[in-house]
């Protein structure tokens, strides 16, 4: 991290997790934000890159093709139903390394901070962040801390870049969909957007719906492994199942046809859905990844994503077609076609 | 979802479209307007236009809130918000709607001035409560079935002697409506938009009742049947007017028979009375100026009146010249009638109100039933035509 330093300050009192707040000096490069590096950043986020307190982190170079990502996040509210900015911080850049196919490695974290932003909290979040790190594999080698006025942040903005590694064969994009390929989802849509949605203050609205919000390198990798074809992963965040397949559509210049039916989607969120006025086609995940595949590894595919606690629920809901138009339509449970089109602005504000 | 799904079951829509095929005579249209946003939205969604014979035409009511609302009453709301420096509550789809000179709510919002989403107009109460030294005003829109909440927090901020909270009012009324339409001389022959029957409010009747139509059904000699917002309520509704206009009945009746009686929500009704009375007159997007259309606020509640608090005055405001939005709210023209819809038009940038809310009827035709035609046209441009 930028202006840290490899030995302790013996002479200053610990921080006060407990009460603290976070002080214009906590940016100031002065000891105050050595201090929290030191006792908050490198007491959770241990790695030799990082303990080394240089501005750069120095890593033996791997084999295969790098794949690398970025995201930031401000998500509102910061913690909610099944996670928080930082586990979400964590996931979603590791989701976005993955769709490569590739493996994740290491991670940058930039923090943007509020003055006034409780000490406490931030430890709950650069705790969760480190968990969601271990689990996934991922370290966290080098990072930077700003702080912003009260008022001008909104408690804390949090940026990940993710690198990784893929291997020599596997050639995955948006642009490689094909007609006659099969489309696949990994589980249930919806759920992060509603769970974020249901844990709004002003939104007086109980579910028991929790965010999806995970890393899925454990599933790619099974994936990958059984079908080293696939040609395309995607993970449907903003905008929901319908922005990916748009995109896919648009990059491929080919044309989905998807079934209503289909497509897992839990009770609880397609009753929110219809409470709240929204499709679940267009609501935020952050645990699924949807899947363009040639049509006779679909079952090998759907296979090993079932065998994986990630992919249990995972269903093929439609094909890949012809259309110079580059729509995405669906057949409806009702019996009709529609289409499904791009959202218009946005369905809900700040969910990742 | 239970209560839900059972009135969206496929197998029942080919029954009962099998049941529309046979009721069809086919040496006449059936011009049905639908006046609900509710209904083009499930119209659109569920594909229903293909379940049901061509002769059956679905014209797009004015039934969608944020579409009527006149350009002048945006800019009111926008003038509350940037000069008299109010935090303005308001439903979500009434941010984006086009105001002068390429305003919104969205817009004003982005250039600094205090506009908030709420889902309730009690959540308006709240930010009130919360902001005691700023003067919030809960931007009111929509029909009979957004009153009583208006009407409720009216109520509520008086009790509790909420002096920085008031309402500007544009609540208006159904009835008023389909009577304007069926009076406006549209054709060369004078008469009005030429109309077989409508398929009738939904939630609106929950609160009025069905009643209230039978003056226009009576006056006018047209079927009114009164539909629930779900597929197979549409189609039921679709075999209802079918019935009533092949045996040259008018009357009102009632398809949605769950939720809306004669009568309707009297409690509702009469919260409404107490905090609200009728306007001579109110402007409509579409049909203008259109007499005892809407609800004002009364003199008992005059504290908590934002037009009268802030002395707002009303200005007219003619839409953007290219825009079809007139005539399409009153049905005069379908929305790929408009010379922008699609192009200038879309709805990540509405030059019209019918291309705002899901429920407009531009909107749901860009979303959901745009394909045939661009598919029709991109087969024509690909054969050489």
């Amino acid at each position: 991290m930028s202006g840290q330093r490899a030995g302790k300050h013996a002479h200053l009192r610990p921080l006060d997790i407990r009460r603290g707040r976070i002080e214009m000096s906590h940016g100031g490069g002065g000891r105050a934000m050595s201090q929290l590096i030191d006792e908050l950043f490198q007491a959770a986020f241990d790695h030799p890159a990082l303990q080394q307190g240089d501005d750069c982190a120095v890593l033996d170079r791997p084999e295969g093709r790098l794949v690398m990502a970025t995201d930031s996040h401000v998500v509102s509210p910061l913690f909610f139903p099944g996670g928080d900015i930082g586990s979400l911080a964590v996931h979603g850049t590791i989701n976005d390394v993955i769709t490569s196919g590739g493996r994740p490695l290491w991670m940058t974290v930039g923090f943007i901070l509020e003055e006034g932003f409780p000490l406490a909290d931030l430890k709950r979040i650069v705790d969760s962040m480190a968990a969601a790190a271990l689990e996934a594999g991922i370290a966290i080698v080098t990072g930077d801390t700003k702080v912003v006025e009260r008022g001008h942040g909104d408690g804390v903005f949090i940026n990940t870049t993710g690198v990784g590694v893929v291997a020599e064969g596997l050639d995955l994009s948006g642009s490689r969909a094909r007609p006659g390929d099969a489309v696949l989802v990994s589980g249930f849509i919806g759920d992060h957007g509603v769970a974020i949605m249901a844990s709004r203050e002003n939104l007086e609205f109980s579910t028991s719906i929790r965010s999806d919000s995970a890393a899925l390198h454990g599933l790619v990798a099974a994936m990958v492994a059984a079908a080293p074809d696939v040609h395309c992963l995607r993970d449907p965040t903003r905008g929901g199942l319908a922005a990916t397949l748009n995109e896919i559509a648009r990059q491929s210049g080919v044309g989905v046809t998807i079934r209503e039916s289909d497509i897992p989607v839990r009770e609880e969120v397609d009753a929110a859905c219809e409470l709240l006025g929204l499709d679940p086609l267009y609501v935020a995940n952050e645990g699924k990844m949807v899947v363009v595949c040639p049509a006779a590894s679909a079952d090998a595919l759907l296979q090993a994503m079932r065998a994986h606690p990630h992919g249990r629920d995972a269903a093929r809901i439609g094909e890949i077609v012809e259309d110079p138009n580059g729509f995405v339509e669906m057949e409806t449970a009702f019996g009709g076609r529609r289409k499904v089109d791009w959202i218009a602005g946005e369905q809900l504000p700040r969910i990742c | 979802m239970k209560y839900i799904n059972e009135f969206r079951d496929g197998k029942l829509a080919r029954e009962l479209a099998a049941a529309i095929a046979a009721e069809v005579r086919h040496d006449r249209m059936y011009r049905l307007m639908e006046f609900c946003g509710g209904h083009t939205h499930a119209i659109s969604r569920y594909g229903l236009r293909d379940l049901v014979p061509d002769n059956i035409q679905f014209i797009h009511g004015p039934g969608c809130p944020v579409c009527v609302l006149p350009i002048g009453r945006i800019d009111s709301a926008i003038e509350l918000a940037r000069d008299h420096g109010v935090i303005l509550c308001s439903y979500g789809d009434t941010l984006r709607v086009p105001a002068s000179e390429r305003m919104s709510l969205l817009r004003a919002k982005a250039d600094g001035a205090d506009i908030r989403m709420v889902y309730s107009s009690t959540d308006a109460l709240e930010v009130a409560r919360a902001n005691p030294q700023r003067e919030v005003v809960f931007f009111a829109i929509g029909f009979e079935t957004t009153t009583p909440p208006t009407a409720v927090a009216l109520q509520m901020a008086q009790a509790a002697g909420l002096h920085n909270f008031s309402v500007f009012c544009n609540h208006v009324l159904t009835p008023a409506a389909m009577e304007a339409i069926l009076t406006a001389p549209e054709t060369d022959d004078g008469g009005g938009v030429p109309l077989d029957g409508f398929i009738g409010p939904s939630h609106v009747s929950t609160v009025i009742g069905s009643r209230p139509y039978e003056p226009v059904a009576e006056k006018f000699y047209k079927p009114i049947v009164i539909s629930g917002f779900e597929p197979l309520d549409v189609l039921q509704s679709v075999l209802m007017l079918l019935r009533r206009i092949n045996r040259g009945e008018a009357g009102v009746e009632n398809q949605f028979t769950r939720a809306v009686t004669r009568e309707g929500n009297r409690k509702a009704q009469a919260v409404v009375a107490k905090a609200m009375e009728m306007r001579d007159a109110f402007e409509w997007r579409g049909l203008g100026q259109v007499a005892h259309s809407a609800l004002r606020i009364r003199d008992e509640f005059g504290a908590f009146d934002a037009e009268r608090k802030f002395d707002l005055p009303y200005r007219s405001v003619p839409d953007h010249k290219a825009c079809e939005c007139a005539a399409i709210l009153r049905g005069v023209k379908a929305p790929q009638d408009c010379k922008v819809f699609g192009t200038a038009c879309t709805p990540d940038n509405p030059l019209g109100s019918c291309m705002v809310s899901a429920e407009g009827a531009c909107a749901a035709h860009y979303t959901y039933g745009r394909l045939e035609v661009e598919r029709d046209r991109g087969q024509a441009v690909a054969a050489g035509a």
